[in-house]
């Protein structure tokens, strides 16, 4: 083989280099190309749970957030198999909470409803379950809607590894699964968190967020009526790259 | 006389009225109507449904409540949120007050538009007797291409001056705690004022069309009308008012009830009445009884209450409303039509207006004040006065919410004119067509907004059931008829 294809892989054919100790998520990003993913943010350790980075390795399934990259190995992303599950995912992920969009603050910011739009999702598919989840409203700087949360951790990990505090944690299996507080009396306002904390601005839909606002910034300006979602995280990925380098 | 005495004509869902409707007729045993029952299922669920939510997403939740008039429903809302947040009314800045002026103007013309041209054109300009089958606009527009044309070029409009502002010609995103999120820029102005001398022109057609339907029918004027008071908006000059003013109560002699009333304590004012057969309450005037307090709400109302209207087209059409009735107050149900056209070309007047006005490029959007549990907001939608009331608890979630929607207030109204028309048009125990064109006719001169999450305008069939005493189904008619109009969702 070829000494200039050392460490290197493919992504639907193209070779993509890598380093040592990255993983596909971390080798397609940085090649700039756009595996959907949920509950992967580049700053924080992966998590691997919300599996819409699901990508085909060498002919098996694998978590492109936390399966290491390896040399010659040969990964298919965008196929239209690869999309319909993920699009089933997405769509399972709607139905499971109240998602209802036109309501939501985060609407055109959020990256569900970015990811239901790039996978052509048209509707919700499966009943939706309607839960009614607790909303937290004592903290006076921010509010907790479990009712949007899709319990990918961001800011479980964000509060951990970034803030150093230890807010969120989550909780029960299956459909019992929720984000708790961290605080004596299971609240927000009773916790740590800061308005300011990467914990509290890192929520991916509208679970999270700044308290007596909303639908400030106009359609047509919004994260995802400028940026397609490929786009945003891409150029996460690489602002964040070039933070580190700063520091 | 008791329930039982009665007999019961159901007749479910009315064509082309926005959504389902149901209605009974309770007959005594000469055959009379002694009652009717317009059953209405809207808004269920609503109030209940808010609650623990946080108060800045009511606005955006409320646009869900209507198709037509989401932007009726999100001003209002809006109003009481600025209250929520120490701003009252008056503190906002010109800019957003005007810009919601603007957005509101684009509504009501856009419904008024929607109505005239798609619902109601068909029935007046065809007649009520003819064929159902080509009384719809499919059928205006072919023969009346003229007026269907220009009637889908008027929706437009306000269609486009709400997407300027909102971002999006429905379910947009105007309005934020104590203002705007953003102002018209320059091109978006001139964008809308490109084509207005047209708007303003189609809309002196559409009140002068309607003016003459009005006059030339004598058989219109007694169909359907009732005597009552009326309850709307004015400014502080007593002039036509549709965003913020206060309230004004009026006899069916155009004596005083109340005037420039403080909508916030529109509880004091207004009391509302729960029957066991109705999801959809009854309100009355509290000063007047139950009895006697109901009243009319809508574009008869506000043209017949208005001293007069600040822009001069419109000024000269309802002066010649006025005239018709020598001065005194249209009754006429059907007249509500010709009302609303006069209130479509007072929007499209206003609009030219306000896009002449810098202000509604202003940068200054925003006001805030001092936290409060309490808002209430009150607009003259399309249809009518529309109170939207919020209660917050001490961490902003909602705990309370009450909303009077202008069908609602025309409530008691609308089953009196199909108690009028009925007992005029029903033959012995048959349902016939007729009488369903005619009462149709009758609650759609109202534009009541019913249900609007099934838009299968037309296509819904009409089913008619004859009840006996016993509940029994003596005689049923059911039909089919055609419509056009579908919803947008998004
Ligand atoms: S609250 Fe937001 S960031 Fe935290 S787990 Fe839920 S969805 Fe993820
Ligand atoms: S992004 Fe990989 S599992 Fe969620
Ligand atoms: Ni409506």
């Amino acid at each position: 083989m070829n000494q200039l294809l050392e460490n290197t892989l493919t992504i639907d054919g193209q070779v993509v280099p890598f380093s040592a100790g990255q993983t596909i998520m971390d080798a397609a990003l940085a090649a700039g190309i756009y595996i959907p993913h949920l509950c992967h943010k580049p700053e924080l350790k992966p998590h691997g749970s919300c599996k819409l980075c699901t990508v085909d390795v060498d002919g098996r399934s694998m978590s492109a957030c936390t399966f290491p990259a390896s040399q010659g190995m040969q990964v298919a992303n965008n196929t239209p198999a690869l999309t319909e599950v993920r699009k089933t995912l997405v769509q399972m992920l709607f139905v499971e909470g109240n998602h209802l969009c036109p309501t939501c603050d985060k609407t055109g910011d959020c990256t569900l409803q970015a990811l239901g739009y790039h996978l052509g999702m048209l509707d919700g598919h499966f009943p939706p379950f309607y839960p009614r989840r607790e909303v937290d409203a004592s903290h006076p700087d921010l509010i907790l809607d479990r009712d949007r949360c899709i319990m990918c951790g961001l800011c479980v990990r964000a509060s951990q590894q970034i803030d150093g505090k230890n807010v969120f944690a989550l909780s029960g299996r299956g459909a019992q699964n929720h984000v708790i507080v961290n605080s004596p009396s299971g609240k927000l306002g009773d916790s740590d968190l800061n308005k300011d904390d990467l914990a509290a601005h890192i929520c991916p839909v509208g679970a999270i967020l700044p308290k007596n606002h909303g639908h400030e910034v106009p359609i047509g300006r919004r994260t995802f009526d400028l940026h397609t979602v490929a786009e945003s995280d891409i150029a996460t990925f690489n602002l964040h790259k070039t933070e580190h380098h700063d520091d | 006389m008791s329930d039982k005495h009665l007999r019961r004509i159901a007749i479910d869902p009315i064509s082309r009225v926005e959504g389902h409707g149901k209605i009974t007729l309770l007959m005594d045993q000469d055959n009379h109507v002694q009652e009717a029952r317009l059953h209405i299922v809207e808004f269920r669920g609503f109030e209940k449904f808010i609650q623990g939510r946080p108060f800045t997403e009511v606005p955006y939740f409320v646009q869900r409540l209507c198709g037509i008039c989401p932007v009726s429903h999100h001003l209002a809302a809006a109003k009481a949120v600025d209250q929520l947040v120490g701003v009252d009314p008056e503190s906002v800045t010109p800019t957003t007050h005007k810009l919601r002026r603007l957005l509101h103007f684009g509504q009501v013309l856009q419904s008024h538009a929607l109505h005239f041209f798609h619902l109601s054109s068909p029935d007046l300009l065809f007649g009520f007797s003819s064929n159902l089958a080509h009384r719809n606009i499919v059928g205006v527009l072919e023969d009346y291409p003229d007026i269907g044309l220009k009637g889908v070029k008027l929706r437009k409009y306000g269609q486009q001056v709400i997407a300027a502002i909102a971002g999006k010609r429905i379910h947009g995103a105007a309005t934020v705690p104590g203002g705007m999120n953003k102002s018209l820029s320059d091109e978006e102005r001139k964008a809308l004022l490109v084509d207005i001398k047209d708007i303003i022109q189609w809309s002196q057609d559409a009140v002068d069309l309607n003016e003459q339907i009005h006059l030339q029918h004598p058989e219109n004027h007694g169909f359907a009308t009732l005597t009552t008071s009326y309850l709307g908006m004015v400014g502080k000059q007593g002039e036509m008012e549709l965003y913020h003013g206060g309230l004004r109560a009026r006899h069916a002699d155009g004596s005083a009830i109340i005037d420039q009333f403080d909508y916030t304590n529109y509880t004091q004012l207004l009391r509302e009445e729960v029957r066991n057969w109705s999801y959809m309450k009854f309100p009355y005037l509290t000063s007047l009884g139950r009895e006697n307090g109901w009243y009319r709400v809508g574009p008869l109302a506000r043209v017949n209450l208005a001293d007069f209207i600040t822009t001069p087209k419109a000024e000269a059409a309802r002066q010649k409303f006025r005239a018709f009735a020598h001065g005194g107050y249209v009754h006429d149900t059907l007249a509500y039509h010709w009302a609303r056209m006069i209130e479509m070309l007072h929007c499209a007047e206003a609009i030219e207006e306000l896009l002449h006005d810098p202000d509604i490029m202003g940068t200054d959007l925003v006001v805030k004040g001092t936290a409060r549990r309490e808002g209430i907001g009150v607009i003259e939608a399309p249809r009518g006065t529309l109170f939207h009331h919020y209660q917050i608890d001490e961490q902003g979630l909602i705990e309370k919410a009450n909303l009077i929607v202008s069908t609602t207030s025309n409530n008691q109204a609308m089953n009196e004119s199909v108690r009028s028309v009925a007992n005029q048009y029903l033959e012995g125990q048959e349902i016939t067509e007729g009488l369903l064109n005619h009462l149709e006719v009758a609650i759609r001169a109202y534009d009541p907004c019913l249900s609007c999450a099934t838009h299968a305008l037309g296509k819904m069939p009409l089913q008619v059931e004859l009840h006996n005493a016993q509940g029994d189904v003596i005689s049923s008619l059911s039909k089919s008829a055609n419509g056009t109009i579908g919803c947008t969702f998004d």
